[in-house]
């Protein structure tokens, strides 16, 4: 088709103006797709959703898949710096009174490999994976305010590396990940590192909460017809509950952080005894964000889960609805639990026992979820595959710490072994068994739609028991070395206590579970390079991101999905129903009902700008000169307001106009 | 896969007012998370107010009548803002730009006394925990405020520009009528316990 082709057609007269009441100029109308031929079709749309050539382009892109491929990769190298530092904290561990680090270094290093771990790669990697699957899966052609989506992941890096470099010049925050005053204060922690965590945290939170935002309205908003409440996906219902959970929680650590940089820096007292402030009220502050963080990372693994195990088991999920209703109870019971963190500091008895029940409460819909998988794999006729593997890796390590959880939460317990190793056992257990390995599963379950190959299934069983033995060598004695009394967070132990033995084999573990994400990030390259075509529906999923080609196409779906069934793929085997009338020459998407999904509005969706990088460097940099001057708010407001106003400021696309 | 056409949605309306609209959503999703911030921060206070049995501890009173002007000024501005958000619905150009510019003069007034407030609290933020908190609850409304009355601004200069004339930039309209109503509805509880809670016990 030549370029006179698309003029022609863009002159076609209005044909409608139907809805057109009141001062609004007629919606110019360009061609649709009803009746298109499909290379035609695949022609316009591919000259309307393309992310524009070059750098400008590149960094202008506001496709979701664009944008959480580099939210992944990114969130992967944190990763992988993360485990770095866990490496050199192992190594100096390995044996007594080794001088390899001193405290100093290591202060930083597990406040580093926290903060990396929590803030830069475990919740933006289940983000990332959400930004991706999310549109795919709701049938639409891209997120929710494309453009805050591009906005949150500059934020995210920016903050990123704002921490590393500051680690790099010894600048890093060396106060534990959750920076409990008074040391943090301005009394006890001198310098700049609390002020790095402070502001760094703040800073990246912001992206977190654009992100969940953005997640929320696309599956409340843009689900694609027919999608009804009860034929959501589960993974979308982990990810809708997940972001509610974000949207609630997150914004207490950015208040806790922000009281503790205005302590510090303009002389505020919130958490000052000596002049009508209080220290406990950091730790409330805190913890009524961090619990539910376990969750923010916890459930969409659980979605992952729900996903995998279907597609493997061969049949729908048993007990969907049961599965819905626990994802809920978990995400509000997520905020029932903060007080377990804070045993420790003498609460009032009866305060104490209620939350010890609340804690164990949570296991109620928890044990549900278990049911249902185990009740789809027993009732399917599971294949087993890498992403099967891993989740049954979690299965295995997930029960684990979920015992050790239960055993800290009664309040004797955890008093004895409160700050030893066995609770950085305990949350590796959690951490480690409830997120990282349904993250790899999911990892080798979508792969192949993200890259259109598929990785190799020999090196992923490698990858697979080489992960699950490192992992467990590491972890497992840290209880055994916790009951004996380790202390967490320090950097090395005296020859006596006879702990040598132990610790080197710990950290031999640690360094076998590091070799084996190298082997998959080995996987990973060759995949993408050298891996067998995967064609569009490698598992025969059920699910709409299988749909549409692998990668897909910039536009998700050449013709938006009818759907009829939670698995619209096996119900209609002969032919997905499509709809048809959405304009091909602008960026059209189907905004629908909240409950029933019934097409409401064919809305625009935003074209590429640069503005949200722009926005992001002019917020960045205010945060960054904040950490100096609380002047930095004043000079950063009128480049931010700069950088706003050109971002939403129309600029005569269609898609800005109707 | 093989695809059949199953419905045509050729006449759906492009855009739609309040809930039926995407942005209507963000912004409830945006007013959740800062009425969240809200929250916390008035629960630290209370927190603080109830540890300490002499509250205030001891620093004078505030001046409340620079915050009592700026709650009715908020109060009375809600008016205006409904009759706007009528005429947004209807796309009524010249009313609208009419009212935009009437909710900009009463976003930049409140604006203005709470200038005066700030100095009617009778303590600086470094004095005690008690400055500190008011000194926050304050600030954080008025970086709000603040943010609100840009926003405002601007969209009302784009209101007299060709893009006006957009369904869209009417919903816009709505939108902001609805973000409004949320500045002053957090207003509320911020005034009591700055000026009145303390006074109870
Ligand atoms: C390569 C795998 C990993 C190893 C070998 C490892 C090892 C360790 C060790 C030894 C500590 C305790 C340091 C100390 O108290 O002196 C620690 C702390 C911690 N780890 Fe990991 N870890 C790994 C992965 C992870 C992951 C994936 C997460 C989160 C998703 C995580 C989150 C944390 C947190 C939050 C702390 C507490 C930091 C603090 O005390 O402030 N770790 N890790
Ligand atoms: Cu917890």
């Amino acid at each position: 088709m030549s370029s006179a082709d698309l003029t022609s057609e863009r002159d076609l007269p209005p044909e409608r103006e139907a809805s057109a009441r009141g001062d609004i100029a007629p919606e110019r109308d360009g061609p649709r797709d009803t009746g298109m031929d499909d290379a035609s079709l695949h022609r316009w749309l591919a000259r309307t959703w393309r992310t524009p050539p070059g750098i400008i382009g590149a960094l202008s892109s506001v496709d979701h898949k664009v944008i959480a491929r580099r939210y992944l990769i990114t969130a992967f190298l944190f990763l992988c710096l993360g485990g770095l530092n866990a490496v050199a904290m192992r190594i100096q561990l390995s044996g007594p009174q080794r001088g390899l680090i001193g405290p100093d270094l290591y202060n930083q290093l597990f406040t580093m490999h926290g903060v990396t771990m929590m803030f830069l790669f475990a919740v933006p990697i289940v983000q990332a994976t959400g930004i991706y699957l999310v549109p795919l899966m709701v049938g639409t052609r891209n997120i929710a305010f494309p453009r805050l989506n591009a906005f949150g992941y500059w934020v995210y890096v920016s903050g990123g590396l704002f921490a590393w470099v500051s680690f790099a010049l010894s600048m890093a925050p060396d106060v534990g990940w959750f920076a409990y005053v008074p040391l943090s204060g301005p009394e006890f922690g001198p310098g700049k590192r609390a002020d790095v965590w402070a502001q760094m945290i703040t800073y990246t939170e912001v992206s977190s909460l654009a992100v969940a935002v953005a997640t929320i309205v696309t599956v409340l908003k843009q689900r694609a017809p027919g999608m009804s409440l009860d034929k959501i996906p589960l993974y979308v219902w982990a990810l809708l509950v997940t972001s509610f959970v974000v949207v609630f929680a997150m914004p207490a650590v950015m208040i806790t952080s922000t009281f503790l940089i205005l302590d510090r820096l303009v002389g505020t007292h919130i958490f000052n005894p000596a002049e009508g402030g209080d220290a406990l009220l950091f730790q409330h502050l805190f913890w009524f964000f961090g619990h539910p963080e376990v969750y923010i990372i916890f459930l969409p693994a659980t979605g992952m889960v729900s996903s995998i195990i279907p597609a493997f088991a061969r049949r729908p999920a048993f007990g969907h609805l049961g599965l819905v209703l626990s994802l809920i109870a978990v995400g509000f019971l997520s905020f029932g639990l903060w007080v377990h963190h804070m045993f420790a500091t003498g609460l009032p008895k009866l305060g104490a026992s209620f939350f010890t029940a609340s804690s164990m409460l949570i296991a109620i819909p928890n044990g549900v979820q278990i049911f249902c998988w185990l009740a789809t794999l027993w009732d399917g006729r599971p294949v087993i595959r890498t992403p099967l593997l891993f989740v049954f890796g979690f299965f295995f390590t997930f029960v684990i710490g979920g015992l050790t959880g239960v055993m800290l939460a009664s309040v004797p317990l955890d008093l004895q072994v409160h700050d030893t190793y066995f609770v950085v056992a305990h949350f590796h257990y959690v951490l480690i068994g409830g997120s990282v390995f349904p993250l790899l599963g999911a990892a080798y379950f979508w792969f192949p739609k993200i890259t259109g190959r598929m990785m190799s299934e020999r090196l992923g069983r490698w990858h697979f028991w080489l992960a699950l033995v490192g992992f467990n060598a590491a972890f497992f004695p840290m209880h055994i070395v916790g009951l004996w009394g380790m202390p967490r967070r320090v950097y090395t132990y005296p020859a006596e206590l006879g702990w040598e033995n132990i610790n080197l084999f710990i950290s031999a573990g640690a360094v076998l579970f590091f070799l084996s994400f190298v082997l998959f990030a080995f996987n990973l390259v060759h995949g993408a390079l050298r891996g067998t075509p995967a064609g569009d529906n490698p598992w025969d999923a059920g699910t709409l991101e299988w749909a549409t080609s692998s990668p897909p196409p910039s536009y998700n779906f050449a013709r938006i999905p009818v759907v009829t069934n939670v698995e619209p793929l096996w119900a209609e085997r002969v032919a997905l129903p499509v709809a048809s009338g959405l304009r091909v020459d602008a960026r059209e998407l189907i905004i629908s009902t909240v409950a029933e999904a019934h097409p409401d509005i064919r809305e625009k969706s935003a074209t590429p700008s640069i503005w949200p990088l722009l926005a992001a460097i002019a917020v960045g940099a205010t945060f960054l000169y904040s950490i100096f001057t609380p002047w930095a708010i004043v000079w950063g407001a009128a480049p931010i307001a700069v950088t706003l106003v050109g971002w939403f400021w129309p600029k005569g696309d269609p898609e800005d106009e109707e | 896969m093989n695809q059949r056409p199953a419905i045509d949605l050729a006449d759906l309306p492009t855009f739609g007012h309040g809930p039926r609209s995407p942005t209507w959503w963000g912004t409830l999703g945006f007013m959740a998370l800062e009425g969240m911030g809200f929250a916390l921060a008035a629960g630290a206070y209370l927190y603080l107010a109830t540890l300490w049995p002499n509250w205030r501890l001891s620093a004078p009173a505030p001046n409340h009548w620079p915050g009592t002007i700026v709650t009715l000024l908020l109060v009375v501005s809600l008016v205006p803002n409904h009759m706007l958000n009528r005429y947004a619905k209807q796309c009524a150009m010249g009313p609208v730009r009419i009212g935009m510019v009437v909710m900009s003069l009463l976003g930049l007034a409140p604006l203005i006394v709470r200038w005066f407030e700030f100095p009617a609290l009778n303590i600086y933020w470094d004095t005690n925990a008690y400055g500190s908190m008011i000194w926050v609850l304050l600030g954080l409304h008025t970086t709000h405020l603040i943010t609100d009355v840009g926003d405002t601004i601007v969209l009302t200069v784009l209101m007299f520009t060709r893009h006006g004339y957009s369904g869209r930039r009417f919903g816009d309209v709505g939108d902001n009528v609805f973000y409004w109503d949320f500045v002053v509805l957090t207003w509320i509880p911020i005034y009591l316990l700055i000026y009145w809670v303390p006074r109870l016990g």
